[in-house]
């Protein structure tokens, strides 16, 4: 229902407040960390709304993000900086006339993206949603060949880069909390409960009125928009993309995330998001060379991601419910009748 | 292009395609029985690769014992994911499964990378691979041979085994049912593991031919692989092995196709099985061998 | 009459699960559709729903011809349906359950929802009144914040009744709602079953094998035996028919 009741607004102050403070209280490190997570925040609250809520396991962030990072990073570099950076070939007339503000540029990111994503929906939905992981791990592929090999577009496997730095964490900050907001309105409405429902039980979602297609397509859909600005904001932070960039990794994190915090809950994808990423950059120590009790081992890049893959592995053996399960914040504050 | 080089390229399409065809049968079968896309196959068979390689390399011994090693290395994994993965699952819903299974794909290339470092690595097949063989105008090697000789051959093996045996019926009929099944009294778990031996063992088989064909290793090289290999177990028809190996066959010759009257299309071979899928679940979804699993769920 | 089956056939590859079947139910009727294990009756169900499309036939309901649309269209025509083995959505309350029956009355659209425009509050403050009346109706008051799966079995029944009921049906298609309860429960289900008949101007089709159940219940029923009608009438004169008796006991004179 209508979640403006006491809790909210103060999760919503208290995330305000932080995001204000957040300067003064972290330096450069800690400030690249919080922009960090909280694009990650956006990229898993959306990514969550697919799989968590509509149950339908899907591995398109990276296609996604890519779509949204490019899409972002040529509208908001000027004509003359594409003439300079464009070294492969020279780049298409519409590439070059392609400038926008900011928000148009992120909002333009969304909108390719859940275009893309509307085509790709119609042949996976309608058949049982089984083939949706396979066709989106293809899709990511798809996506880092055109980059590839659209030289005109994208300017190949050098990729873009001195992208104008035009954010910081009240942007990153501030549209975490719109996408976090908006995405709760999702879940809390007929249209949540819905996909919640093609989730439990497809069978009995059909047959109480639901079309099930509809509903899988329009949790995709959402997700793409979103992870699609998630990328343009990805773009200006890193001032520099390659397709490199955006491997199935990005993907596998994003799912460690939804998964240890919970397939289903928000809250939990939030908390997911600082988890992974704050536990990502503390376990950096392990691809590099170790010093235990004086026993100097060799660096082994590479440890850190063993050490995910298995977080995963035991997450869906032990604890498959994840931190939150499926409750939100506000499912534990509930007073009991 | 002329007659010789059709025929040159007719015999490489035929030798790409049994490697798809080798490793798609695993994903089928596994697919069959659980309804699991098994992420973790591809890397089984660049596990066998890899071993093949170490046993090479640095134990030194002969093809035939690296071979051999391989096999039973990517057996080992296989038995081993199922049980310690998988077999936890088997009443959970499948989306735990199918991450799970993300999760130890994710886990085999990377303690491989860990293993064995990033850098490629360059696989030393005996050289009797490499001898050319002029015939007729056309160059080939024994390995274009020998790649759908053996393929063929196991596949046959594979057949019997399927249709004339009790173990292969046993497999069959889970495919179809798995709780009236294991209400029949057959152990379900060993035949789900005997299908997994099967199709490890042919994956390795597969990785040791594309080892000797295309000699670089990566750790991440099964997940091209086996997305083409899964997308021609669907093109064929998911949970069919002779649809399996009728994808392979048919990926492997169109990408060879492409590549040889369009070279400017070359970096987008890749994307071919790609298009495959999306035109197989639009227009027939159960694939060219049509079974359709689903019984009625109302 | 709200339901005309006609004619309809149903085979799945060699089998013929229907067999050229007739038959239809009056408004406001409480009609049986009885027959021994494996008859079809729940292919029948399917085939009403839009599960199955049947190789023959039509399915008329209230006058329109639903034979081919699609199952979850089949709630906008005013049919909805209960499940042999209750399937109630499992991460959902009672109350949440209801709601989902409630869709196709909340109209708001997905752009409204997210942005939370005024009518994404008039609607959902509509269907949450309609809800609790019906909650309210059925006794699961108590219930309605806890989690569905969670409550005894009665309850689940209910439940799933509810929800059906919320899509505000003209007929109410019940797959054995008696299953699994001891005679005080299913008086208590006919009890309830008679009042939600009147209260929602309802027609009532349910599958049955409890025969005190259906006689209490049915005005008529409808026997099935391997996909063929052998009749359709009353429950009294139905005991009494001598191809019913064959059919649930066999034929002694060639035993």
């Amino acid at each position: 229902m209508a979640k403006l009741n006491k809790n909210f607004i103060i999760y919503l102050l208290i995330s305000i407040a932080f995001i204000c403070i957040s300067p003064y209280v972290f330096e450069d490190y800690g400030m690249r960390i919080l922009n960090n997570i909280f694009i990650f925040i956006i990229l898993a609250v959306s990514y969550n709304l697919i799989n968590g809520i509509t149950g339908q396991l899907s591995l398109e962030p990276n296609g996604f993000v890519a779509i949204g990072a490019y899409v972002t990073a040529l509208a908001l570099l000027s004509e003359d900086m594409k003439w300079e950076l464009f070294q492969l070939e020279d780049p298409s007339p519409w590439v070059l006339g392609l400038n926008l503000d900011l928000i148009p540029a992120l909002l333009l990111s969304g909108v390719v993206a859940s275009a893309v994503a509307f085509v790709l929906a119609v042949p996976v939905f309608r058949v049982r949603g089984d083939y949706l992981a396979i066709v989106t791990l293809g899709f990511g592929f798809i996506i880092k060949v055109l980059a590839i090999n659209s030289p005109e577009v994208t300017n190949g496997s050098i990729g873009l880069n001195e992208i104008p730095s035009v954010i910081n964490v009240y942007w990153t900050g501030g549209i975490a909390i719109v996408t976090v907001i908006l995405i709760l309105n999702v879940v809390y409405s007929k249209y949540g409960r819905a996909m919640k429902a093609v989730r439990d039980d497809e069978d009995a979602a059909s047959a109480i009125g639901i079309d099930t297609f509809k509903i899988k397509t329009l949790a995709f859909i959402t997700s793409a928009f979103f992870e699609g600005i998630g990328g343009g904001l990805l773009a200006v932070l890193l001032t520099t993309i390659s397709p490199d960039l955006f491997t199935f990794f990005l993907t596998f994190q994003l799912l460690i995330i939804i998964v240890l915090g919970g397939l289903g809950s928000m809250s939990g994808a939030i908390i997911g998001t600082v988890l992974v990423i704050g536990g990502s950059e503390w376990l950096r120590f392990l691809d590099s060379s170790m010093n235990i009790f004086g026993y100097v081992t060799d660096a082994h890049p590479g440890l850190r991601m063993v050490v995910f893959s298995l977080v995963l592995i035991i997450v869906m053996l032990f604890a498959r419910e994840g931190i939150m399960g499926k409750k939100e914040f506000s499912d534990i504050f509930r007073k009991k009748k | 292009m002329d007659f010789i080089t059709f025929i040159q390229q007719l015999i490489n399409g035929i030798s790409l395609g049994s490697m798809y065809a080798l490793i798609a049968i695993g994903y089928t079968m596994v697919y069959g029985v659980l309804r699991l896309i098994n992420f973790a196959h591809a890397d089984i068979m660049m596990v066998a690769a890899f071993a093949a390689f170490f046993a090479i390399d640095s134990l030194e011994v002969s093809f035939v014992l690296a071979t051999i090693i391989a096999i039973l290395v990517s057996v080992v994994t296989g038995i081993l994911t199922d049980r310690v993965a998988y077999k936890p699952l088997r009443h959970s819903p499948r989306i735990s499964l199918l991450i799970t299974a993300i999760g130890v794909s994710f886990f085999l290339e990377n303690i491989v990378n860990v293993t064995f470092g990033g850098t490629p690595k360059s696989f030393n097949a005996p050289e009797f691979f490499d001898t050319i063989i002029e015939l007729s105008g056309a160059t080939l090697t024994p390995t274009v041979i020998i790649v759908p000789v053996v393929t063929v051959l196991l596949l046959s093996i594979l057949l019997f085994i399927l249709y004339r045996t009790k173990y292969g019926m046993a497999i069959r009929a889970l495919a179809f049912d798995i709780k009236t099944v294991s209400l029949m009294g057959i152990d379900s778990n060993r035949i789900i593991m005997i299908v997994f031996i099967i199709g490890s063992a042919l994956a390795a088989v597969g990785g040791i031919f594309w080892a000797i064909s295309y000699p670089i290793l990566t750790p991440y090289m099964g997940v091209m692989i086996g997305l083409k290999a899964f997308a021609a177990a669907v093109l064929g028809g998911i949970g069919s092995v002779s649809g399996a190996v009728l994808g392979g066959f048919i990926l492997g010759f169109t990408e060879v196709a492409v590549v040889a009257l369009y070279p400017e299309l070359g970096a987008y071979k890749d994307a071919i099985a790609f298009v495959f899928l999306i035109i197989v679940l639009v227009l027939k979804p159960t694939g060219i061998m049509g079974i359709n699993f689903e019984k009625s769920r109302f | 009459m709200i339901l005309e089956i006609k004619d309809i056939t149903k085979s799945f590859g060699g089998v013929v699960a229907i067999n050229d079947t007739t038959f239809h139910i009056n408004k406001n009727e409480i009609y049986g559709l009885i027959g021994p294990n494996g008859a079809g009756k729940t292919t029948m169900f399917n085939i009403i729903t839009g599960n199955y499309k049947p190789n023959s036939g039509k399915v008329i309901l209230d006058g329109k011809d639903i034979t081919n649309k699609k199952n979850y269209n089949i709630v906008k025509y005013g049919i909805a349906r209960t499940f042999q083995n209750i399937r109630l959505f499992s991460s959902m309350s009672v109350k949440e359950n209801i709601l989902i029956g409630l869709q196709n009355a909340a109209n708001y659209t997905y752009i409204e929802s997210i942005f939370r425009l005024p009518r994404f509050f008039s609607q959902e403050k509509k269907i949450a009144k309609r809800a609790d009346e019906i909650i309210e109706f059925l006794n699961l008051t108590e219930y309605k914040d806890e989690l569905a799966t969670s409550l005894s079995y009665g309850i689940q029944r209910k439940v799933e009744i509810a929800r059906a009921i919320a899509t505000n049906p003209k007929l109410l298609l019940l797959d054995e709602p008696a299953a699994g309860m001891n005679p005080n429960e299913t008086h208590d289900l006919a009890q309830l079953l008679f009042q939600i008949r009147d209260k929602f101007d309802i027609t009532i089709l349910l599958i049955e094998h409890d025969m005190k159940f259906v006689n209490h219940l049915c005005d008529r029923v409808m026997v099935l035996d391997y996909g063929k009608t052998i009749f359709e009438g009353h429950i009294e004169d139905a005991i009494k028919d001598e191809e019913v008796i064959k059919a649930y006991l066999g034929d002694f004179k060639h035993a």
